[in-house]
């Protein structure tokens, strides 16, 4: 809008005023909406938005589940509060549940089991809900592996990567204060570990689990107080921050994997409108979908079978849902004599450590990782193509290392089921765990970098010698070989487009008159990190080493650079190169290639 | 970062190698050395560039709806099938939720018994969006344009003007705020933003909860009372209803009418076994129990679980949360687990009526361990 005044009075004002062509029809009556809207917003400028391109993966998925099942806890987890009642006093059930008549339980047992029988539709919502929950959580953990994996979480998306770790464990919180409002006996049980967590917290301990508790466990303020942290506070700062992880999204624009045309500066995909609109969209009520139908399916957490909660009760095989398995197989790991008695005074590490102190540290590291991956690459450079897990060799096998870390403080908290289901001896089994959560994750490292480095190897033996055909072919000197097919342009781009960084060269610790650099030490530790990360790099094929294998007929590997530059040359095997030359002709070049190839 | 001490042997590498994506695409190898490209700036070997160029986004292949009217109209008659499928599947939804009573239970195959409403009503919700999510999806990838699009990047920081322009606003908002000029300000603002907060941090966290005090370490025993079995109507327990081998769950007598009835049974909570004399191995567990009956805190040293499983055979308590073992036999140490401490001893003997009865309260804090239990 021009703010040039006129003298012409406010008509002259109006005619400036643009007048849109009348539509016809029923457009006629959306564009006089849009109009007026647009008048009082401006929204029209924010329509590049409907333009933006989003590419295309099904891994891309994985946020959009997190994102879907939020949506729907906050839909049904409204409908329940309408319903539940967050409080510990004491009633006589009387409901149409007829096991439970007569039994003296809390208000919010009571409303949980009335929503479960009394309530039409109840069960459905309830379920709904939790399987949600389940869902929320898996998807978002699954989420952060492939953002992990794939490198997504470099330069400029650091501080997005940040803001999903603290989703993240915020998710399983505002998990386990929603399972442990309904008071039954599983979700009290836990409650009740929860309070020997906080007691075993140094020197204060006791004054903070009263302070949490109101007084002795169980007391009468903690559900109420749950239920505030879990209807209003967590779910506040989750809304908060997933708005924020979005915002960056789109600022951002989304990664993409590396491609024929794909480039760090552009995003190719499909635009927002419609095709992303439609995708998305109908995600939502496929992922809301899938929840009802398991819901109406699966039983989940039949808190009826289980009763009111009662301290002097317990049943076996207590398991807390899946996400706070970790948690809890690292308390069943830790051993016992880490308590100690020190001038009169308990310090109770057994307890404190696993479950206090493990949470937020494996968040903590993970947080932190693109941060140590920055300074040991000393890479300032944005990235917008994703990394192939194998590409990125030390990072994958130290991804895998903490998810076997993970995955086996998980298993641990079914060691009891596990007992049960195979005969074992629970003291075996746990003994186990104890020796696997220290030797598997340094051997899953091991392993999965390896792994990640054959298949490095195996690309650059791919493009290098292309697909074997089957087709053997006689040459007239009475030599067989193979006839391999070469990678097409658009195939081979995604096997050699990527980087390989080579490890940080240190120059002389000291200057031109052998007085140490400042900060030298630092920067040797950095060079050592930066060795263990990146000596053993595979490089991607060059156009000259493809060259060189075609006109050879075999090409000599030396994978530069670093250790494996004195590694052995290995020379590839026989095959027949793109175009068919004359065979003879290739071979004979290759015998004499043998004896030069040892000079790159 | 010094990263001047740091030699980066692969100092030539471009961003990835890549180029515009509209670049075309060339056609092999031998072709590059003519071609535009940002890989054409590496040539170092000879005619060969160093690195390969990007090929470009390669042809586009069209689907059958795309030239065909007859898959085309295949594809609309599938989407509006489902969303057909989704709006029959709210109906059913909505004549369910009238028709079926609450309190039905049928028998599905594979899962068993289940709450016919329930299962109705979450079958049909679900239908009614899935099928709404399916059509949307086949939609857009049948006959929304399925051609990839690709839309430039610009570097996420800002231009030199911008950020030039962002530190005079800044800097002129500051000096006009004569914050710098005027120290007074400046530290009293300080001083007043550091400490508002205070008053709100003590209302909540004094409001909290009260003082443990010795909350933690007394419980509801005390000397002469007698041990209740626990359950709704509790009874008081003879020596010799106790057998070899059983075990019994036990409250304080009187404990039911206390004014805080879960926070006290939390704590009183007591396991009786009785074992053979001769198995129990320490001199004060036989001492503190009554011919072999022996009576210890059910709640678990490590977190407060109750430990709730007795095996007779090997005289061991099992708690079920993380597997704590202790042995009856050896005063209730620990024997596997990851708790620390025994469960405390409750001291028992009869009385005049032979009912077991404490003979003290116990004498240290049961439960789990806290800074100051001593």
């Amino acid at each position: 809008m021009s703010p040039t005044s006129t003298p012409h009075g406010a008509a002259g004002l109006r005619a400036k005023d643009s007048k849109p062509t009348p539509a016809k029809g029923p457009m006629a009556k959306a564009g006089g909406i849009a109009n007026w809207v647009d008048e009082r917003s401006g929204a029209a400028k924010a329509s590049t938005l409907l333009r933006k391109v989003f590419p295309d993966h099904w891994s891309f998925m994985l946020g959009e589940i997190a994102m879907f099942s939020l949506v729907i806890l906050l839909i049904t987890g409204t409908f329940l509060t309408f319903w539940f009642v967050p409080s510990a006093g004491t009633v006589i059930y009387n409901g149409s549940y007829v096991p439970l008549k007569g039994i003296s339980m809390s208000e919010a047992f009571k409303s949980t089991v009335d929503i479960s029988f009394d309530v039409r539709g109840g069960l459905i919502i309830r379920q709904i809900h939790h399987w949600s929950a389940l869902m929320f959580t898996v998807s978002i953990m699954v989420h952060m592996l492939r953002v992990f994996f794939t490198g997504a979480f470099r330069k400029p998306r650091e501080v997005n990567w940040v803001i999903g770790t603290l989703l993240s464990l915020l998710a399983i919180n505002e998990g386990f204060t929603g399972y442990s409002l309904p008071d039954d006996l599983l979700s009290g049980t836990g409650l009740r570990a929860a309070e020997g967590f906080m007691q075993s917290v140094p020197v204060i301990g006791s004054y903070l689990a009263y302070a949490v508790f109101d007084g002795a466990f169980p007391g009468e303020a903690i559900i109420p107080r749950l239920f505030t942290v879990h209807v209003l506070l967590l779910p506040a700062i989750i809304v908060g921050l997933f708005t924020a992880h979005i915002v960056l999204v789109a600022v951002h624009k989304h990664t993409q994997y590396p491609g024929p045309g794909r480039t760090n500066d552009n995003v190719v995909g499909f635009p927002m409108m419609p095709v992303y609109m439609a995708k998305a969209g109908g995600f939502f009520f496929i992922v809301f979908g899938i929840t009802a139908l398991m819901a109406a399916l699966v039983t989940i957490n039949p808190i009826w079978l289980y009763g009111p909660y009662e301290p002097s009760a317990v049943t076996a095989g207590a398991q807390p849902d899946w996400y706070m398995g970790f948690a809890d197989g690292a308390l069943r790991l830790f051993p016992g004599f880490t308590e100690y008695e020190l001038f009169g005074f308990t310090l109770s590490l057994n307890v404190f450590i696993p479950s206090l102190v493990v949470m937020p540290l494996l968040y903590g590291i993970a947080g932190a990782y693109p941060f140590i991956e920055a300074w040991v690459t000393g890479d300032k450079r944005e990235h917008h193509l994703l990394d192939r897990p194998r590409n990125a060799p030390t990072r994958t096998g130290l991804g895998v290392m903490a998810l076997s870390f993970y995955l086996i403080l998980f298993l641990a908290a079914g060691n009891d089921l596990i007992a049960i289901k195979l005969s074992l001896s629970i003291n075996d089994i746990t003994r186990a765990f104890q020796i696997m959560l220290i030797v598997v994750p340094p051997l899953a490292y091991w392993v999965t970098k390896r792994i990640c480095l054959s298949l490095q190897r195996r690309d650059r033996d791919l493009v290098l010698h292309g697909r074997e055909t089957g087709r053997l072919v006689r040459t007239a000197d009475g030599k067989f070989f193979e006839v391999h097919e070469p990678l097409p342009e658009h195939e081979r781009w995604a096997l050699v487009q990527h980087e390989t960084p080579t490890p940080l060269q240190l120059t002389a610790g000291v200057d031109a008159n052998g007085v140490r650099r400042s900060g030298g030490l630092k920067e040797r530790l950095r060079g050592k990190v930066s060795n263990f990360y990146f000596a053993e790099g595979v490089q991607p094929v060059t156009p000259a080493e493809l060259t060189a294998a075609h006109h050879n007929g075999a090409a000599g590997e030396a994978i530069a650079p670093g250790r494996d530059a004195d590694a052995p040359v290995w020379v590839g095997q026989l095959h027949g190169g793109a175009d068919e030359r004359p065979s003879a002709d290739a071979y004979a070049r290759h015998e004499n290639a043998r004896k030069d190839e040892v000079d790159p | 970062m010094n990263d001047e001490n740091m030699v980066n042997d692969k100092n030539t590498m471009n961003d990835h190698g890549t180029q515009p994506a509209k670049a075309q695409a060339s056609q092999s190898v031998e072709e590059l050395p003519g071609h535009h490209g940002r890989g054409d700036i590496e040539q170092s070997r000879g005619r060969l560039p160093e690195r390969f160029a990007n090929p470009g986004l390669p042809p586009h292949v069209h689907r059958l709806a795309d030239f065909d009217e007859k898959a085309a109209s295949r594809a609309e008659r599938q989407v509006a099938t489902l969303f057909s499928i989704s709006m029959l599947a709210t109906l059913a939804f909505l004549v369910a939720y009238f028709a079926i009573d609450q309190e039905t239970y049928a028998f599905v195959p594979g899962i068993g018994q289940a709450n016919l409403s329930n299962l109705v009503l979450g079958l049909t919700l679900g239908l009614s969006l899935l099928c709404i999510g399916l059509g949307a999806v086949h939609w857009a990838k049948t006959l929304m344009p399925d051609i990839e699009v690709a839309e430039d990047r610009h570097p996420q920081r800002s231009s030199d003007e911008a950020r030039g322009r962002a530190v005079e606003t800044v800097m002129a908002g500051g000096d006009a705020s004569q914050l710098a000029r005027r120290p007074l300000i400046k530290y009293t603002l300080g001083g007043a933003l550091g400490l508002f907060a205070l008053p709100l941090v003590v209302q909540v966290a004094g409001g909290l909860g009260p003082m443990p005090k010795a909350d933690l370490s007394t419980t509801f025993w005390r000397k002469g009372m007698r041990l209740m079995r626990d359950s709704s109507v509790p009874t008081p327990i003879k020596a010799s209803d106790v057998t070899i081998g059983s075990v019994f769950h036990v409250m304080p007598e009187g404990i039911e009418k206390s004014e805080h009835l879960l926070e006290e049974k939390g704590k009183a909570a007591v396991v009786l076994m009785r074992l053979e004399p001769n198995l129990i191995k320490v001199a004060k567990e036989r001492e503190w129990g009554h011919e072999g009956i022996v009576a210890y805190s059910k709640i678990c040293t490590h977190v407060g679980c109750p430990v709730g499983l007795y095996e007779q055979q090997t005289h061991h308590l099992l708690c079920p949360c993380h597997q704590s073992t202790f042995d009856v036999t050896q005063d209730c140490e620990v024997i596997f687990g990851p708790a620390k401490r025994a469960l405390p001893q409750l001291k028992i003997t009869i009385d005049s009526e032979g009912y077991l009865v404490a003979d003290s309260p116990f004498r240290e804090a049961v439960g789990p361990s806290f800074w100051e239990r001593g």
